[in-house]
This record gives C-alpha cells, structure tokens and sequence, in this order.
C-alpha cells in the first residue's frame, strides 16, 4: 500500500502508460511481502457516481446501496476495507455530474465505477469518463444512444428503451388491449426516447401527445391534463421520472380522469405513490428492463433489508451484481482501469438478478434481456408479468 | 400548430388558465407592493411563498392528514381551509418582514447602492430555498385532499369546478380588500405617499421604515393565500415551487405594470390564460415560450405595462 501510494506520487506527472506499468509492479511487490492492508488485491475503490440526492434521489440511493453491500460483503471476506466505495452525488443533475466525473477520474485509486444511473447524466458525464479509461457500468440508464458513441468503457447493465419502450408498448397492446392513448413525455433524453418508443409500437392509437417540463420545471399540468381528458383515451404512457409522474396522476384524477398510467423504469419507485397519494396512483402500470428485485437468488433480499432497513429498490440487485462484476475481475488481478475493462469484454457472470455478458459495444447481449410490468395495488409496487416481447 | 385542439378545448383551457392565474396574481401582488414602495425588486419573495405552504401542510399533518387520508366533509374543508390559510398568511408574513429586517433595512441605513439589495435578494431566496430542501430532503410532499373537485357548471365546453370558482373568488376578494386598504385606509394612504415621495412622506410625519414593513406584510399575506390555493390546485409542494412560479409572477407583475396594485391581477390572469391558450396550440412545452414572447412584445409597445406603473400614482 505504502510502496504504491509513493510511487503513484512520484509518478504523478508522468505519462499514464509509466503509471500504470508501475501500479501493476507495485501491486506484485506487495502482495509478495504481504504488508498490504486486507491481502491481495486490496487498496482499490469502486466509484458511485449518481443522484443521492435531489428530486429523482431514490432511484440512485437504490443503486448506490446495492453496490454497497455488495462491497462490505466482498470485505468480509477478503479483509476490512480491502476495496472501498467512493461516492459522489450528481443529484440526478446533467450540470452536476461532468464536475464530480472529474473530480472522480482523479482520485488514481478508483478503477471502475458504478453509474451512472440516469441518461442526461450520462450524456454528460461519460466522455469525461471515457477518455480517462474508467470501466463503468450503469444499472438503469437506458437511453439507447448511450452505447452509440464509442464509448470504449461504457457498459450497461440492463435492456435499454429499444427494449423497454416497446416492450411497455406492446403491453398496452396485448394485455391491456387500449384501443385510445396518449402519450406525454418530459423532454428528458431518458422521457423522449421512451416515449417515442411507445408510439411507435402503438401507432394508430395514439390519439394525442404532448410534452412538459422535467421535475422542479413544470408543476401545474392542467393544459396537458385538458389534452388528455378531451382525448378520450384510455390510457396514458408518461416517459419521465417519478415524482412529476406522481404530481401528475394527481392531477389527471382530480380533474376526473380514469384511464390508467404506464410508465417506465424512472417512475418505477414509492416515490411516486408518495407524490400522487396511494388512491391516484393505484393501478399504475409500470415497466422495468428488471426482474423483480424479491426476485433476486440468494440471500440478496434479506440481506439488503437487514443492511439497509427498507427492502431493495428497482434497480438495488443490479448494482448489486455490477459491483461483484467488479470484484471478480479485481480479485482475478484486472486492478488497472485497463486491465479491468479487457476483462469487462469477456465476462459472462450470473449473479443474482441476471447473467451478464457485454456486447463489444457495452450493451447486455441480446439473449439476456428481461423486461418486467409491475403494477401499483394497494399503495405498493408489485411485480405483474413479464412484459411481451412482441 | 393544431388549431382544432385549441378550438374544441377552449372553454377548458380558459377556465383553467384563470384558476393558475389567479394563483400567480395573488403572488405577483408581493413583488409590486415591494417595487412600488422601495423600487426594489425582492426576490426573496418567491421562498415567502415556498415556507407559507410547507407550514400549512406541516400544520394539516399535525391535525393527523396526510395525502392518504380520508377527505373531510364540508364543515372539516372550512375549518382545515382557515386554519391553513391562517398559518400560512402567517408564516409567509413572518418570512417577508424578516427578510426585510435582515437582508434589507441595514443595507439603507448605510445607503447601499441599488446592486447590494439585489444580490442580499439572490442571496436570501437561494439561502432559504436550500434551507427548505435540505430539511425537506428535497422530496415531493403530498398534500392532505380537503376537497374532492367537482364541475359545477359549464361555459361551452369548459367544466368549472368548485376549486377552480374558490380560487378566483379568493384571489379576487384578497385583491379588492387589498386595493380598499392601500386607497381608502389611513395606514394606506401611508404606503402611498412613501410610494409618492419618500422623503416628503417622512417630512409629512409618516413612518417610513414602519410602512416599508407593512408592504413586506402585506405581500406575505398575499403569498400565503396563493400558497394555499397552489397546494389545493397542485396537491404537492417541493422546496423549488416557489422559484418557478416566482418568475412567472413576478412577469406577470412586470405585464400588468409594476406598482400597479390591478396590473398584477390582470398580468396573472392574462399570463395564465395565454400559456394555456399556447399549451393547446402548439404542445405545452412551448408554454413558457409563448409567455415570454407576449411580455417582450408587449413591452416593447407599453414598456410600462398593461396598466402602466406606480402604486401611488393610482389615486393621487
């Protein structure tokens, strides 16, 4: 640890190929002499870089503690703080996070990160990421143009919305037969391209469409709700994040409207039932590129409650195992940025959501998707059915 | 542009533009009592608001509701309206005096320039909004539902609901009785000779710093009414509320005539309406758009307003 604390400062100026030649003999040393902290391979950290707080907080909080439990459990194993867990809140917030991505990409000891959750984040915040050759894999950004930047280090965790948009479409479709729905989006990356996922598979029977503004932007809907009940729809696809899906449920059922929301993974969390209040947002259909997390083998769900006091979240079990994805691959030695993306490339891991396997552009392989529809009863979010592929 | 939208949902969109416009007037009232008097634009007017709403729904909460919670019949909606909008006009007054006292009155004992009360404005409304967020969590909190809204008639196609008449009615009764205080009281006529001429007023014998703190008063009475009619209408409040709709009142406020008591009433109604005109003819994210548009163009040919400025000059 010492020899490689020193060395890495003494190198700080020097061209990254010198620096990561040295870490690796540095590494070899001390597990030779075993003065390291926890043994092999220790010293490192795992990045979380993602919302802790702000308006969409719990859906990275979910991540953020998966991941984390994930870690602690690695450490009991492989010795107190052998790999530690380095936490940076975006706040959800695509102006917040390229700051924080580099305040990350210097901190030499992490070499993989965890994140980040949310898709105008992303856009953001990995090209920073990337050029400083950090390995990331987001557990629930879905926008599909992600995977389409070259982005060498960028993975992602799940389906994205070219599975999800129309996977929730073709859910309304089938199992819930509308014939009449409207389709609103927040004009996030994440909320269009959702959206415009679900028209497509609907065609025809989207009877209106509208867009608002994102959270904290817009919080009287009345002219879209106006829309919607003049519509005659039955049905409405919101692609957004929870808590102006909550505000705006509300709304649409005190204005009278009774036809069902659906939306996807971004409103999926007890946020929005806090936002819309239990009776609005029953029967809420919600999608999700997830199984569902009381799903999850092993002791996972028991774990996770006994850690953090709340059950798992929408997304928690995919941390969970993208932060073991991680550990694997360290405790196989891949402890550079480099080293731990090459292997990233070859990794087909089961964990306890999914197996994983990545695309050479960092997608999921295509045989490993899953998207799930939940449904809002009686103040919860319970798991319904897998969502039809087609 | 879809024109068949806006026709076949015009009743609707009015009638709602007015209810959301009634809101934004009464907040507007605070911003031009304030620039009327001191020509001073108080910023900080906007967390006025934000902590009137979250003492009512902390003060509902304590009478155990919550958004869950079963709807009261008409007798609890009375008593739960005027105990929230007690509470609320209360703190929001509070708040505005306080804010003067801090932030403004030590920066004209030492005759600060016109920069330093706008950056002590800034400074307040993000000092206090934060300071709501973090205790907050910044989270979303739901409103108890005191009313289940329901049409009452209708004017062509539009529903209106009784929220909907509560809300106007509110708003138009706050501002008649406000406008009877400012014109027709003896402490009114003290706010409008400091409006007038400030150093005359003092040398006439009236109280000027005295009337300032009425102004803030008065304006955070306002706040807190608009608070209440925001949190029925909207059924949710976060700790950034007040920053948005802030900026809309304070235009709507610059559209009616600044220090123009009846300005900022017509500029909430006329901005409500429009955005929602907007909204059904070219999709609502262009709301905000359409808004701005009117107040630029239409102060490029009344550059003081609808009803053109001055508090004082109203009955002089």
């Amino acid at each position: 640890m010492a020899l490689r604390q020193g060395l890495t400062r003494a190198l700080g100026g020097v061209a990254i190929v010198a620096l990561v030649a040295g870490t690796a003999a540095c590494n070899k040393g001390s597990s030779d002499s075993g003065t390291s902290a926890g043994g092999k391979n220790c010293g490192y950290s795992i990045g979380y870089l993602g919302a802790l707080t702000g308006p969409s907080a719990n859906l990275g909080v979910n991540i953020e503690q998966g991941a984390e439990l994930a870690i602690e459990q690695y450490n009991k194993k492989n010795g107190k703080d052998c790999i530690t867990i380095k936490k940076f809140d975006s706040q959800g917030s695509a102006d917040v996070a390229p700051g924080l991505a580099r305040q990350l990409v210097a901190d030499k000891k992490i070499i993989g990160v965890v994140g980040l959750p949310f898709s105008s984040e992303s856009q953001a915040a990995n090209p920073i990421l990337n050029d400083a050759k950090i390995p990331n894999i987001t557990p629930s950004a879905t926008n599909t143009t992600l995977s389409e930047k070259g982005w060498t280090y960028f993975h992602r965790a799940v389906a994205n919305d070219s599975a999800q948009g129309p996977a929730a479409g073709n859910y309304m479709k089938s199992v819930m037969k509308v014939q009449k729905a409207f389709v609103v989006d927040d004009q996030s990356a994440y909320g269009v391209g959702l959206a415009d996922q679900v028209k497509a598979v609907l065609g025809s029977a989207v009877v209106g469409s509208d867009k608002v503004g994102g959270e904290g932007k817009q919080t009287d809907f009345s002219a879209t709700v106006t829309k919607v009940v003049a519509s005659g729809a039955t049905a409405l696809f919101y692609g957004g994040y929870y808590q102006n899906a909550g505000l705006f449920r509300k709304q649409l059922t005190a204005a009278g409207w009774t036809g069902a929301l659906v939306a996807g993974d971004g409103v999926n969390d007890k946020g929005y039932i806090q936002a819309a209040g239990k009776e609005a947002a029953e029967g809420t259909i919600l999608t999700c590129p997830c199984a569902p997390a009381s799903k999850a083998k092993g002791s996972f769900v028991t774990d996770y409650k006994a850690r953090w006091n709340v059950d798992a979240g929408t997304y928690s079990d995919v941390a969970y195992d993208a932060a073991n994805i991680y550990l694997e691959g360290i405790s196989k030695g891949n402890t550079t940025t480099e080293k731990l993306n090459e292997y990233l490339k070859t990794v087909n891991y089961t964990g306890i959501a999914n197996t994983y396997k990545f695309t050479d552009k960092g997608e999921l392989d295509p045989t490993k998707l899953i998207v799930w529809a939940f449904k809002v009863s009686g103040g919860e979010v319970v798991p319904d059915q897998e969502a039809p592929k087609a | 542009m879809n024109f068949s939208n806006l026709f076949s949902q015009f009743g609707e969109l009015t009638v709602t533009g007015l209810a959301q416009g009634a809101i934004i007037a009464l907040f507007a009232l605070g911003y031009t009592l304030v620039y009327g008097v001191l020509r001073l634009i108080n910023f900080a007017h906007s967390e006025v608001f934000t902590v009137g709403a979250f003492t009512a729904v902390l003060t509902w909460g304590a009478f155990g509701l919550d958004q869950d919670s079963r709807t009261p019949g008409l007798g609890g909606f009375v008593g739960y309206l005027l105990i929230g909008l007690l509470v609320a006009a209360a703190a929001s007054a509070a708040t505005a005096v306080v804010i003067e006292l801090v932030a403004y009155r030590p920066l004209r004992r030492r005759n600060a320039p016109p920069l330093a009360f706008l950056i002590t404005a800034i400074g307040a409304s993000i000092a206090i909004s934060e300071f709501v967020g973090v205790l907050t969590h910044r989270n979303n909190k739901g409103v108890p539902r005191l009313l289940t809204q329901e049409p009452v008639f209708r004017i062509a196609d539009g529903r209106v609901t009784n929220l909907q008449i509560l809300i106007v009615v509110v708003a138009l009764a706050m501002m008649i009785g406000l406008d009877f205080f400012i014109n027709r009281t003896r402490l009114g006529r003290g706010i409008r000779a400091v409006s007038q001429n400030p150093d005359s007023a003092a040398l006439m014998g009236v109280n000027k710093n005295r009337v300032i703190s009425l102004v803030f008063l008065l304006g955070g009475l306002m706040a807190g009414v608009a608070a209440i009619m925001y949190l029925l209408k909207i059924g949710n409040v976060r700790y950034d509320n007040g920053l948005y709709l802030g900026v809309e009142a304070f235009s709507a406020a610059v559209l009616g005539g600044i220090g123009n008591l009846r300005g900022a009433l017509l500029g909430g109604f006329v901005l409500g309406v429009f955005e929602n005109y907007v909204s059904g003819l070219f999709g609502t994210q262009w709301h905000s758009v359409g808004a701005f548009v009117l107040l630029v163009v239409l102060l490029m040919f009344r550059p003081t307003g609808l009803l053109g400025e001055s508090l004082g000059r109203a009955r002089a």
